[in-house]
């Protein structure tokens, strides 16, 4: 099992994609942090591009590789390694090389710039994102059996991530206006990581105490320490239920 | 001169019952003299005399006045009121009072027992008092020409014990507040049915409820004043002629904090003041001719936030820095005029390089419109649907007021008038 994590690992950090993820995201952060005189703005504007490029960059990667190394998988399989380590590693393999990636290129500029609480929550909350992303994919690729169908659901369920569900929520706090929205609102925040990583970032910046009842509400679900609690007990559990299920699939699976 | 005065006093002093009537009397009380009782002083005294009062600590329950006496605090004394008397009642013009400590006056639920009570008269200053632990500070009713000048009123500290209001003026006129500093009441300042009154360079910091409360208060001037971190910050009501100029109105945050709340005030003026880090920095209900001209609104949840009800504010020349949302309404607004502001979210251009950007800035965006209708969509503050919509928005408006645009927004921060004391009281 060490092996195979470690060949996925070294193969996915030898990847063009990646350096250039890495490349990019490093320039990006030192950028923001040395034009923005106030850190907390740059911080700001570094969430908004990690919420929008960490998912995408983790579940689109993962999948291809997944579908790319599927006869690589085949061989392995005919090799005496359980399915089950066999499938976990190539997860491992992924995900400490998208969260190596993340760190180089964005942690070691938020360090270097803004080593605070609001700094490490957001490395924090970032490498959760990636290896959700990462999970949900292995997910994805392990029920579509179709490369193109596969990469197609994924760029879905990212866009559904990132803008559909925000949508919906939309919709459905308007059309239920006139009951107390105060439960739904922490239901709906908890179903999208991306929302509750969003939730949890602003939250430790502190603009949201400007905010009134509802963020009040947040603090109350969220922060503190048994929010804290509950808030990065969901994020895991996003980590480990499509993992789980994808490994009882592939199980099973008839490859 | 200085040491002929000092002699003088020292003859006052030593020698005070030679004077002669027809000349002003001067009596000294103190623990240690034989003049133990303030009260019984003021019996002795006529109009136009002075009383020194020593270092000490005299509780003497409720004490009227109803001569027009000068008192000088040495030292510091302390009229305490036990907890359960007005300490002191002043019904007579031309009072001075200077320089005294006024402690744990009574409290109650049925009658507004003041530490320092002025009632029905003229010509009254209070200078140099500290006020500690009251129910109502200074209570000012039917007056006229009266000045509380560098006093300082704290309450609040014993638990279980209600305060009220700091300064609490009622019907009076031609008043005059200077350098007071307020805490721990419930009002810094209540205005009812004060007129013409100047209100400069006070501090009315962690009040429980509002720094500043006026009603039917007309023809006022605000100037220098701190407001900061109060419950529910200001809230100014059913006024004319309101002036407020060069304050500071900071961290005031909550549900229902604003830095100033405008409720049916007409033909007033804003100018010069610093808006900073309130929720709403302010709220604007049914207000009419209101200029609100070169203040600084930064880092608040909203800079403004005017409802529809009301009619001709102008808006101009003035900073938003950092803020949330600059600017909500609640229907179809119009303003009379919103010109040549700084607006930090602008985004557009100045091809010819007068200063003044080509295309206008509108400061309602798609989201403010949203979280006014419906607060529990903050769930989705700063999220990427949300500024993709407030860009379509920008692009196309459609949900957006047409009207309710800058036409001529600035591209540089505006230098800004405000008096730096105010900003260095941090």
């Amino acid at each position: 099992m060490k092996k195979v994590v470690k060949y996925v690992a070294f193969d996915i950090l030898r990847n063009k994609i990646v350096i250039a993820y890495m490349v990019f995201l490093f320039l990006f952060s030192m950028g923001l942090f040395i034009i923005e005189e106030v850190p907390e703005k740059s911080l700001l504007s570094l969430l908004t591009l990690n919420l929008i490029l960490i998912p995408l960059i983790s579940i689109m990667f993962s999948t291809i590789y997944i579908y790319n190394s599927s006869e690589f998988i085949e061989l392995l399989a005919a090799q005496p390694i359980q399915r089950k380590s066999l499938w976990l590693s190539f997860f491992i393999g992924l995900a400490s090389a998208l969260s190596l990636a993340f760190f180089i290129g964005c942690g070691i500029p938020v360090l270097l710039f803004s080593a605070n609480s609001v700094g490490i929550i957001m490395i924090i909350t970032g490498w959760i994102l990636s290896v959700i992303f990462v999970s949900v994919s292995m997910f994805i690729s392990v029920y579509i059996k179709d490369k193109t169908k596969g990469i197609g659901v994924s760029l879905l369920t990212w866009l559904y991530f990132t803008l559909l569900f925000d949508g919906v929520v939309l919709f459905v706090l308007f059309q239920l206006l006139e009951y107390p929205l105060e439960k739904l609102i922490i239901g709906l925040s908890v179903m999208n990581p991306i929302d509750l990583v969003r939730i949890i970032s602003l939250l430790n910046m502190d603009v949201s105490a400007l905010m009134g009842a509802t963020s009040a509400i947040f603090k109350q679900s969220f922060a503190g320490n048994m929010g804290s609690l509950f808030s990065f007990g969901v994020l895991i559990l996003w980590m480990i239920l499509p993992l789980y299920l994808s490994v009882r699939k592939f199980d099973k699976k008839d490859l | 001169m200085g040491r002929v005065f000092t002699f003088k006093i020292s003859l006052f002093l030593f020698f005070p019952f030679w004077i002669l009537n027809g000349y002003a009397t001067t009596i000294v009380v103190s623990p240690v003299n034989q003049q133990k009782v303030i009260s019984n002083a003021f019996q002795q005294l006529k109009d136009g005399d002075t009383l020194i009062v020593k270092s000490g600590v005299y509780q003497e329950g409720a004490i009227l006045l109803n001569k027009g006496l000068t008192i000088i605090g040495e030292g510091l004394p302390v009229i305490d009121g036990e907890n359960k008397y007005e300490n002191l009642l002043v019904e007579h013009d031309n009072v001075r009072i200077k320089g005294v400590v006024f402690k744990n006056s009574g409290s109650s639920s049925f009658t507004d027992i003041a530490a320092l009570k002025i009632k029905n008269s003229k010509n009254i200053v209070v200078e140099n008092c500290r006020f500690e632990n009251n129910f109502f500070g200074i209570h000012t009713i039917n007056s006229s020409n009266v000045s509380y000048l560098n006093n300082e009123l704290i309450s609040g500290m014993t638990k279980g014990k209600p305060s009220s209001n700091g300064i609490h003026c009622w019907k009076s006129k031609h008043l005059t507040l200077k350098n007071n500093t307020i805490k721990g009441h419930r009002d810094g300042i209540y205005f009812e049915f004060v007129t013409q009154s100047l209100i400069e360079n006070n501090h009315s910091v962690g009040n429980k409820r509002y720094g500043l409360h006026f009603m039917f208060s007309h023809d006022n001037l605000y100037k220098k004043n701190e407001f900061r971190s109060n419950g529910a910050g200001v809230a100014v009501m059913y006024s004319k002629r309101v002036h407020m100029v060069n304050n500071l109105f900071a961290e005031n945050w909550g549900n229902a904090a604003y830095g100033v709340l405008l409720k049916e005030i007409d033909d007033s003026k804003i100018e010069n003041n610093v808006f900073h880090e309130n929720t709403i920095a302010i709220l604007s209900d049914g207000a009419n001719r209101i200029q609100i001209f070169n203040n600084q609104f930064l880092k608040n949840g909203w800079a403004l936030k005017v409802q529809a009800s009301c009619s001709d504010v102008e808006l101009n020349q003035n900073n938003f820095i950092g803020n949330t949302f600059d600017l909500a309404t609640n229907g179809n607004l119009v303003m009379k005029s919103m010109d040549r502001n700084y607006w930090d979210k602008y985004e557009g251009y100045d091809l010819n390089k007068d200063g003044i950007g080509d295309v206008p800035y509108r400061p309602i965006t798609f989201y403010s419109l949203i979280i006014e209708r419906n607060p529990g969509t903050l769930m989705l503050f700063r999220s990427f649907f949300v500024k993709l919509m407030d860009k379509a928005e920008s692009v196309f408006p459609s949900l957006t007021p047409e009207n309710l645009k800058d036409t001529a927004p600035v591209m540089k921060k505006i230098k800004h008038l405000t008096n730096d004391s105010v900003f260095s009281n941090k």
